[in-house]
């Protein structure tokens, strides 16, 4: 229960982290209906993205320019093309479309400020990820980036200057009279400038691009940014060439709707001296191909440089007080700080900051370890202690329930069924996966699933049962998408026998259930032989087919769902073991070994819970190492950092108490394991 | 005289120098160093009749050459099968999968029968055009021409060693540096000739050869041979150093991820050496010229020697002294470090102005009963122990002549009330076997521990006893007791602490 009330913690936390600070007519009105937020926000997050736009407009006007060259670049006449370039940076119509551009990227900069999260969502199967991409939310970070790759695109457009530069032209048509045409390279620019547009907002959900990583190798911003400098270029340039590839096949085969629909809006014609650009000798002109592709490396790489830009600002260490003399700041330290659960970004950056002065600063260690003035009691420590073994306990409860759920069916599977068909409350909470399993063995079975690819199917796929379920804006959260589930519900054979509140609760499950109903390698009867005694199994329906073989796991998701927002507690384990080990020094009153005895028992279970983690199928295996790209990757192996920080941090207690742990009070299970630390086994 | 960052003798300071005249005579031949009691190094001499005596731990002894690696190269074995049927395309490909553009631009400009006329010289022009260009830059970096063995002997601390076929991974090739990750059990990084190596090794598993999938590969283009590692005290970062990639490596190990943090100057990195309390990192370039990073924000200062590149270095334990020695010198040079005002997060620590002459080991003469003993001259490595007290220096000698035998001479340092180095003595091995590596024990109760690997294939430990002078650390005797020492000295080698483990 308490593993339950996590999650819906964790969504209530996120959709205030999100409130809105600007007004935007698109933005769907719930976002602004509590306009209080907290101090952090105002006070620093939104300078520091504040900070990282007006470095990014600034840095506009040198990318600007090497797009202008690049682009009007001719080998044989460089001299005239300087002349040009300058001639053209100091025009007014370039001077206006400089401000567009600014205004683009201020407005890309709110987006990377509205849509950020340090908790990234994992799509635990294709068909959660296509929820995401469907979601209202996602729908209008869609449009926003289609308009800005238009605005963008026209602004490309009028610098490269030649044929793309209007989008219609004076031609005389067959017959001599004079008449307005419709000039095509003007549109297909625009046109590529959506696309590109529309393909990186929905990479960006693929990728998790608005996810924002936390390095452990701090460097000065500066040096970040030159550092990470050639790997935008690069991530620009490819994927600007992927979605030029692209769109020159979409442009081939639709091209002539935007086309007719332009002609038919504007009234204009189409010249009939000019070839359309959507046949084979049109789209194979290279001068056209090197314009679509410099304008839209161009657009990527500026949004690149604004989101690189946000996340290392937004990113850098906040050095918070651990104790104030005036009560007015009592809630901007650290230990009132961390307890709080509103804006993620801040807990976040209080555990880093804890992190860090647990290793680096002794003055603020002596404030964690201080007594308060009257009474004596040590407040901050516990605070920070209560706070970060509270995480710890939650990430052990979130484990646990995650090997229970996958034990549970691992049982349910080896019963025959049929058998236990008895609709206790004990059978159908047990094993609620069976119930349905029977009934529908007709289904076809699309991959070779292992049992256990089941068994972390259910867990991460109920979401109502498993609070770690990683798409917190699921499918099943979008309105939209429960009308595609309920159909399914109604049709599927249980439907209204099986009143057990726990077995209605994983409604969600049932395709991750019925697609395991033959793997699980239990001799299959046919469905005439099913000893069902209540009822028969009807065929699902077309869409439930295809939903099902959509709903096929994306390996090691569910673990990486999991360890979500393990950075968390991997700063938790490091402030502890760091404070711990300085306790044994810097300690002067004993504040430390009051907790002592728990936290290193938080330690073992964690230990015990990870390893066993560690042995399901997938959680081990390592994923495929993205070679470039802007999404950031990290959070897919943030479950082995936390495994190397817990043994790391058990160590560093270890080593430095030595046998003085022996004096410590625990339970003999974990004074055996403890033991295995000291003399170095584990 | 002290301008900036170079390194410059720095004649009467208030720094006493020491050196190795100051020394007690090495030992006779034929006698070994056992350890070091009351302020003695005290010498055993039937170690061959002892080792007689252990006949089991004999038949343990492997000869260098039979722990040789098969050597040849992918390449030479090719040729022998190579069929030389294929058609151009092919090889072209086989070229350019094994020998990259280069390799492929070979390949035309010698079948120069199959390919046009054009083909063959424009790629001969191009290939030339290359080398020339490569050329040019190994002219300016000269050690960039040497091939990736000659570059691991050059600047590897280890010389000449051969390694144990316990770990076995296809990548594992030209094993330069091997560390064992601290505050953990079964981590072991390895850095090779490709690739960098890290074995998660179960410590109670029962198994003796683990497979190559305990194995973690972490590779960066461009960042081969890795020549030296070096783990961060607390276990959580680890850097990796090529003398061809001017990047050092930061690595988040369980991450598989890395940042490059380069500096241009130097061409490359060879050494490094994290400070015990993690507050720096030394990393040495092959040119006149090394850096000490400072790990919160990762910043680095830059030190030109004078002389040579720096060969080896070693950290006080609170990170606040560096010791190190410049190739071509025979002295060792000091840094000390104050640490920034503590809690203002940003602010690095500021660097001292100029290197200090802490010792000179220049040869000197020593009259021994056998005759004269030249001993001193090249520095090979340096360890000082985790206490702060006993200084190890590996000098290299010359293993041809027989006067001059490669020794490790120990110091004693002390802190209070001006840093110095004092005497200690030497650690002999047997006649004939030179020291390759050393390392001090990270935790030992009753003063330091040094452990060599000869070349004969031996491992010896030396015990220092001691009474530790210093602050008292974390280790849980604070004075240490002093063991027998009543004892006679052959007595010692029963003791299972210092047992000589053969090899």
């Amino acid at each position: 229960m308490h593993v339950a009330r996590y999650g819906k913690q964790r969504k209530i936390v996120r959709r205030k982290e999100r409130r809105g600070y600007l007004l935007l007519p698109f933005f769907p009105p719930d976002m602004f209906s509590t306009k209080q937020s907290c101090w952090f926000i105002r006070k620093v997050v939104c300078w520091r993205a504040a900070a990282s736009n007006a470095w990014a407009v600034l840095l506009l006007l040198p990318i600007t320019a090497v797009f202008v060259i690049l682009s009007r670049f001719s080998l044989l006449h460089p001299i005239q093309t300087i002349s040009e370039c300058t001639s053209l940076l100091t025009s007014t119509s370039a001077i206006f479309s400089f401000i567009l551009l600014c205004g683009v990227i201020l407005m890309v900069g709110f987006l990377n400020l509205e849509y950020y999260t340090v908790i990234p969502t994992v799509a635990c199967s294709k068909i959660a990820l296509l929820g995401q991409l469907l979601h209202p939310r996602q729908f209008v970070n869609s449009l926003v980036h289609c308009i800005m790759g238009i605005i963008m695109a026209w602004c490309c457009a009028v610098t490269i200057g030649g044929r793309y530069e209007t989008l219609s032209y004076h031609c005389t048509q067959s017959d001599g009279s004079p008449q307005m045409c419709l000039n095509e390279y003007h549109l297909i620019l625009l046109l590529a400038g959506a696309f590109v547009g529309l393909s990186h907002s929905l990479l960006g959900v693929i990728y998790n691009m608005n996810y924002v990583s936390f390095h452990t190798v701090k460097q000065y911003k500066y040096l970040c940014f030159k550092g990470s400098l050639l790997l935008v270029v690069k991530c620009s340039a490819t994927q600007a060439l992927y979605s030029v590839r692209n769109y020159i096949v979409v442009y081939f085969f639709l091209g002539y709707i935007p086309r007719t629909w332009m002609c038919k809006t504007l009234n204009l014609h189409l010249s009939s001296s000019v070839h359309p650009l959507d046949s084979i000798t049109g789209l194979l002109d290279l001068s056209l191909l090197y314009h679509l592709w410099i304008s839209a490396a161009f657009l990527l790489f500026t949004w690149y440089i604004t989101l690189l830009l946000f996340r290392i600002f937004v990113t850098e260490v906040y050095s918070f007080p651990v104790q104030s003399s005036f009560p007015e700041d009592a809630h901007h330290c650290l230990p009132k700080v961390l307890a709080d659960k509103q804006p993620m970004i801040l807990k976040f950056l209080a555990l880093q900051d804890l992190a860090l002065l647990s290793q680096h600063s002794p003055s603020r260690r002596c404030e964690v370890f201080s007594l308060s003035q009257p009474g004596g009691h040590p407040h901050n420590w516990n605070a920070i202690s209560k706070e970060c073994l509270s995480l710890l306990t939650d990430l052990t409860q979130r484990l646990v329930a995650h090997h229970d759920t996958v034990a549970t069916n691992g049982r349910a599977k080896s019963l025959s069924f049929g058998s236990e068909r008895k609709t206790s409350s004990e059978t159908s909470v047990t094993s609620g996966a069976e119930d349905l399993m029977s009934p529908r063995p007709t289904l076809l079975m699309k991959t070779p699933t292992s049992v256990f690819t089941r068994s972390i199917a259910e867990g991460s796929q109920s979401m109502l049962t498993s609070p770690f379920t990683p798409d917190l804006d699921s499918p099943f959260a979008s309105p939209g998408l429960r009308h595609l589930i309920a159909p399914i519900d109604q049709g599927s054979p249980w439907y209204g026998t099986v009143q057990s509140p726990h077995v209605m609760r994983r409604a969600p499950k049932l395709w991750s259930t019925s697609t395991d109903s033959q793997i699980n390698g239990s001799p299959l009867p046919s469905s005439a032989s099913v000893p069902s005694p209540k009822k028969e199994p009807s065929k699902p329906s077309l869409l439930a087919q295809f939903l099902q073989n959509r709903k096929e796991q994306l390996p090691e998701a569910s673990s990486q769902a999991l360890f979500a927002d393990s950075q968390a507690h991997i700063w938790a384990l490091e402030g502890l073991s760091y404070l711990v080990q300085a306790s044994f020094s810097e300690d002067q009153f004993g504040v430390v070994q009051t907790t002592l005895p728990s936290i290193l028992s938080c330690m073992l279970v964690l230990q015990e819970a990870v390893d066993r983690h560690f042995k399901l199928p997938h959680a081990s295996s390592k994923p495929v190492r993205s070679t470039s790209g802007m999404g950031d990757s990290t959070y897919k192996t943030l479950r082995f950092a936390l495994r190397a920080t817990l043994k790391t941090a058990i160590y560093r207690i270890t080593t430095t108490f030595g046998d003085h742990l022996n004096a410590v009070q625990m339970s003999a299970e974990h004074r055996k394991r403890l033991q295995q630390f000291l003399e170095y086994k584990e | 005289m002290i301008t900036g960052h170079t390194v410059r003798t720095h004649e009467g300071s208030t720094l006493k120098m020491c050196s190795l005249a100051l020394f007690p005579p090495p030992l006779p031949r034929g006698q070994t160093t056992l350890c070091e009691a009351n302020n003695e190094m005290l010498p055993g001499t039937d170690t061959q009749a002892r080792l007689k005596h252990d006949s089991s731990a004999l038949s343990l002894y492997f000869p260098r050459e039979s722990l040789k690696l098969h050597s040849r190269t992918e390449i030479s074995s090719k040729a022998a099968f190579l069929d030389h049927s294929e058609t151009l395309w092919m090889r072209s490909a086989t070229a350019w999968r094994d020998g990259g553009f280069t390799g492929l631009l070979n390949e035309i400009t010698n079948s120069h029968t199959e390919v046009p006329k054009w083909l063959t010289v424009s790629s001969g022009c191009i290939l030339a055009l290359l080398r020339w260009v490569s050329s040019f830059h190994g002219s300016l970096y000269p050690h960039l021409t040497l091939s990736s063995e000659d570059m691991i002997a050059e600047f590897s601390q280890v010389l000449n060693c051969a390694t144990t076929p316990t770990l076995k991974h296809r990548l594992q090739r030209s094993v330069a540096a091997v560390q064992w990750k601290p505050l953990c059990a079964s981590a072991l990084a390895v850095a090779c000739q490709s690739c960098l190596l890290v074995w998660h090794v179960d410590p109670c598993s029962l198994s003796t050869r683990p497979s190559s999938g305990c194995a973690q590969v972490l590779s960066h283009p461009g960042h081969s041979p890795v020549i030296s590692i070096a783990w961060s005290p607390s276990g959580s970062l680890l850097v990796s150093a090529s003398p061809v990639d001017t990047a050092m490596m930061v690595w988040d190990v369980a991450a598989e991820s890395c940042v490059p943090l380069q500096r241009v100057g130097g061409g490359g990195v060879t050494f490094l050496s994290w400070s015990p309390d993690g507050s720096h990192v030394l990393a040495s370039t092959p040119s006149a010229l090394f850096r000490v990073w400072e790990t919160r924000m990762w910043t680095c200062e830059r030190w030109p020697c004078v002389k040579g590149r720096c060969q080896s270095g070693c950290w006080s334990p609170d990170g606040s002294r560096l010791l190190f020695t410049v190739q071509g010198e025979t002295v060792i040079y000091a840094l000390t470090f104050t640490d920034a005002p503590a809690g203002v997060p940003t602010s690095t620590s500021k660097g001292p102005q100029a290197a200090a002459v802490v010792a000179d080991l220049s040869e000197t003469t020593f009259n021994t009963p056998d005759g004269d003993i030249i001993v001193g001259g090249e520095i090979q490595s340096l360890a000082w122990d985790p206490r702060g007290e006993r200084l190890a220096v590996h000098l290299k000698g010359d293993s041809q002549a027989a006067d001059r035998p490669a020794v490790i001479a120990v110091f004693k340092t002390r802190t209070n009330p001006v840093f110095e180095l004092l005497p200690c003595g030497f650690v002999q091995g047997e006649p004939g076997a030179e020291p390759r590596l050393m390392q001090f024990h990270p935790n030992f109760q009753h003063g330091a521990l040094l452990t060599v690997c000869w070349s004969t294939g031996r491992i010896t430990h030396v015990p220092f006893y001691f009474l530790s002078a210093g602050f008292p650390r974390f280790g849980l005797s604070s004075s240490p007791p002093l063991p027998c020492l009543q004892e006679r000295p052959a007595d010692f080698a029963s003791h299972s602490l210092f047992t000589e483990l053969i090899y």
